[in-house]
């Protein structure tokens, strides 16, 4: 029986498409598996072997060298808090102190009703908004500890707590596993199509039919820029 | 289509939606459409001019659009400011396919530009791979993003369906015979895969560690074997600028050898802390830290005590720096780096062996654990520097401290060209007894923070009896 739902599978099967060699889909299969179960199962890494012509050993090997996979269970809530030394400078340890007290937790340690796992973590590309921290991956900037304990009751309550995080990202605050909320999808018929290596083939063609042929003219009316 | 966002003086200048990001004035190349809220969208996109290079490309020869990157001398903005119009001249001639990998797995400590790009203009950053694909011929191309980036990944993925719906990716690109697939590809968390051959590495499904050199460039040797060119996504984004307005123009920005603008991410005790799109040359460490139009001083009005100049593994810099230019050359001479853009702000009540610890742990759990010096050598630094902090530091560590540096990046090192400035002789440009700069970058912190404030590591460390260990004054290192 085949690990991935149905339309997992499907989206599988197109994940694997867009790559010149299937090998290359493993990352973004684990990532679709632990979106599926919260983490990455064994039959999960037997299956995405199988997909992708390699053994469950290899899956593990590249999955583990990568600290986003998990191989065992965590919290429905992933709490990341940066202590790299621009959130250091601002308080980034104070929060983490704040963050394993009130969720009475270590770093690396889950909750007992399995909500949240706590983790200390390096840089997350914030450094400008210092202290900050994420959830799910959903970044919460400038934060103190009043921040994450509003970010705490509004998960509790059943709420996102999206609009207290970074300006513009909104809606609903997935489960551990799902990363974007969207996927890319390529339609059949504007597909350029993959051209596997081994296609020692010559020089793609608008580098022989040169310009391109005309472009038509640019349609884009000129907005003023910032106000 | 919501208007740009007026700027609330009481938001000290910082554009609300775009977190961070300041729009002070002077020239804006990539971050021309941060102001507008929906500037992720293909609608406002394509209303402020988006996929206007690369039309401008596809009505020129691919070697006329190489010609016109290489003469803009865009200067790679992922660390090492290799200028990409060379980078694209090692594709060897007539092997195919050749491959484009968007370098967007931004985790140097320190560093946020790359995000932004990602989150709040992904159209423009699509539109730089098309034009590279275009003038090197490149089958197809994947953005690799990095994995935490949750926002980001979806912002591109929205972008690139509307693109493949609207005809700018994909079959036949704008009605010509261009056509090139862009593949959203995502990490899961590993500082390394920022380096090219890690990143091809993982991107061919394995564990992300770099490639054996030579070939020093994947352009030779990349990605199943093939040539490819691996960019940062600030330097792609450059590309539908430059292919608008043209490489005159950009060369007229910024200074001779580092022309047009750069995205700085400044943080740490500054009053305010942000990002800027900044002219390189024209505007010193001095005019980004204490300017009005920038970040504003110090926090409290304190004392500035060390500042790192381009990313955690640059060789800090001190107050006698301050006056430098943003600019890669003079930073370079100066004994450190311009790096990735990241510029991070001590002042006087920082405890230097703490800060200095925690950049050095960083390096010693992002080692990948290829080449020993590095695996074993950052972990013995980080262990080292642990128990000094912790009280229990022995007075033979600090000469211990830079023999295991020595170890993995050997001296003599190069003594910095501005005497005149009082900077030690900072190893840097290192060289390496590793495969990648990962280990070297590891001694940079140590050996800045360790001859500059001696003292402050010599009271933590305490002999037997209790009294704090004091060696003679060292000549070398006099501190401020």
């Amino acid at each position: 029986m085949s690990y991935f739902t149905e339309a997992n599978a499907r989206t599988a099967a197109e994940v694997i498409a867009r790559y010149p060699r299937p090998r290359s889909a493993v990352i973004p299969l684990l990532h679709l598996a632990q979106e599926q179960e919260g983490w990455v199962t064994r039959d999960a890494m037997v299956e995405i072997a199988d997909l992708t012509g390699v053994t469950p050993a290899e899956v593990l090997g590249t999955g583990s060298f990568y600290e986003m996979f998990r191989f065992h269970p965590v919290g429905r809530y992933l709490v990341n808090v940066c202590t790299n030394i621009s959130c250091q400078l601002l308080g980034g340890e104070e929060l983490l102190h704040h963050v394993e007290e009130s969720l009475g937790v270590h770093a690396g340690g889950t909750t007992d009703d399995g909500m949240f796992t706590v983790e200390e973590v390096e840089c997350v590309a914030a450094c400008t908004e210092a202290p900050c921290f994420t959830v799910n991956y959903r970044y919460f900037h400038r934060a103190d500890s009043d921040t994450f304990d509003a970010v705490v009751a509004d998960l509790y309550a059943g709420r996102s707590p999206l609009a207290r995080g970074a300006q513009g990202d909104h809606g609903n605050l997935p489960a551990h596993g799902t990363l974007g909320r969207l996927r890319q999808h390529i339609p059949d018929d504007r597909r350029a199509g993959v051209v596997p290596p081994e296609e020692a083939g010559e020089e793609p063609v608008w580098l022989r039919t040169t310009p391109a042929t005309a472009p038509s003219a640019a349609t884009s009316t000129t907005r003023a820029p910032d106000a | 289509m919501p208007e740009p966002t007026a700027v609330h003086p009481d938001d000290m200048g910082y554009v609300p939606h775009a977190a961070g990001f300041v729009a002070n004035e002077g020239p804006k190349l990539v971050s021309s459409r941060f102001p507008y809220e929906d500037s992720y969208t293909l609608e406002c996109a394509l209303a402020t001019g988006a996929y206007t290079g690369l039309r401008a490309a596809l009505g020129r020869t691919p070697d006329d659009v190489h010609t016109e990157v290489r003469d803009a001398t865009l200067l790679g903005r992922g660390g090492a400011g290799f200028p990409a119009g060379v980078k694209w001249g090692f594709c060897p001639e007539g092997v195919w396919p050749r491959y484009l990998v968007a370098n967007g797995d931004e985790s140097e400590p320190g560093t946020y530009k790359d995000r932004l790009l990602m989150e709040r203009d992904p159209h423009q950053l699509i539109e730089g791979c098309l034009i590279a694909c275009y003038a090197l011929g490149l089958s197809q191309c994947f953005l690799y993003v990095r994995g935490e980036m949750a926002l980001a990944q979806e912002r591109l993925a929205a972008a690139l369906n509307d693109a493949y719906a609207a005809g700018y990716v994909g079959r036949n690109i704008c009605d010509t015979d261009f056509s090139v697939d862009i593949t959203l590809h995502w990490g899961a968390g590993a500082y390394i895969v920022g380096e090219e051959t890690a990143l091809i590495e993982s991107l061919e499904g394995n564990r992300g560690m770099p490639r054996l050199k030579p070939p020093y460039f994947p352009a030779a040797i990349g990605l199943y074997g093939k040539p490819t060119i691996v960019n940062n996504v600030e330097t792609l984004a450059n590309l539908p600028w430059i292919l608008e307005h043209g490489a005159v123009a950009y060369r007229g920005l910024g200074s001779e050898a580092s022309p047009g603008t750069r995205l700085f991410a400044v943080s740490g005790h500054v009053v305010r802390p942000g990002v800027y799109e900044v002219e390189q040359g024209v505007t010193t460490y001095r005019d980004l830290i204490y300017g009005l139009n920038f970040c504003r001083g110090i926090r409290d009005g304190n004392d500035l005590k060390a500042f790192i100049p381009g990313g955690a593994s640059a060789p800090w810099f001190f107050e006698e720096q301050l006056d430098l230019p943003l600019e890669a050359r003079d930073v370079g001479a100066a004994g450190s780096m311009l790096g990735s853009g990241a510029i991070v702000v001590m002042d006087h009540t920082t405890d230097a062996v703490k800060a200095c610890l925690r950049v050095v742990r960083f390096f010693a759990r992002e080692s990948c654990g290829k080449c020993s010096p590095c695996r074993e050598g950052t972990s013995w630094e980080e262990k080292i520097l642990e128990r000094i902090l912790d009280g229990h530091g022995r007075p033979s560590d600090l000469d211990l401290l830079l023999d295991i540096g020595d170890n993995i990046s050997p001296g003599p090192y190069p003594v910095a060209a501005h005497g005149a400035a009082a900077l030690d002789a900072v190893p840097f440009p290192p060289r390496q007894t590793t495969i990648c700069p990962l280990g070297p970058s590891s001694v940079a912190p140590i050996t800045s923070a360790l001859r500059r404030f001696r003292s402050e590591f010599e009271a933590k460390i305490t002999r037997r009896d209790g009294i704090p260990v004091q060696s003679a004054p060292v000549a070398d290192g006099a501190p401020a």
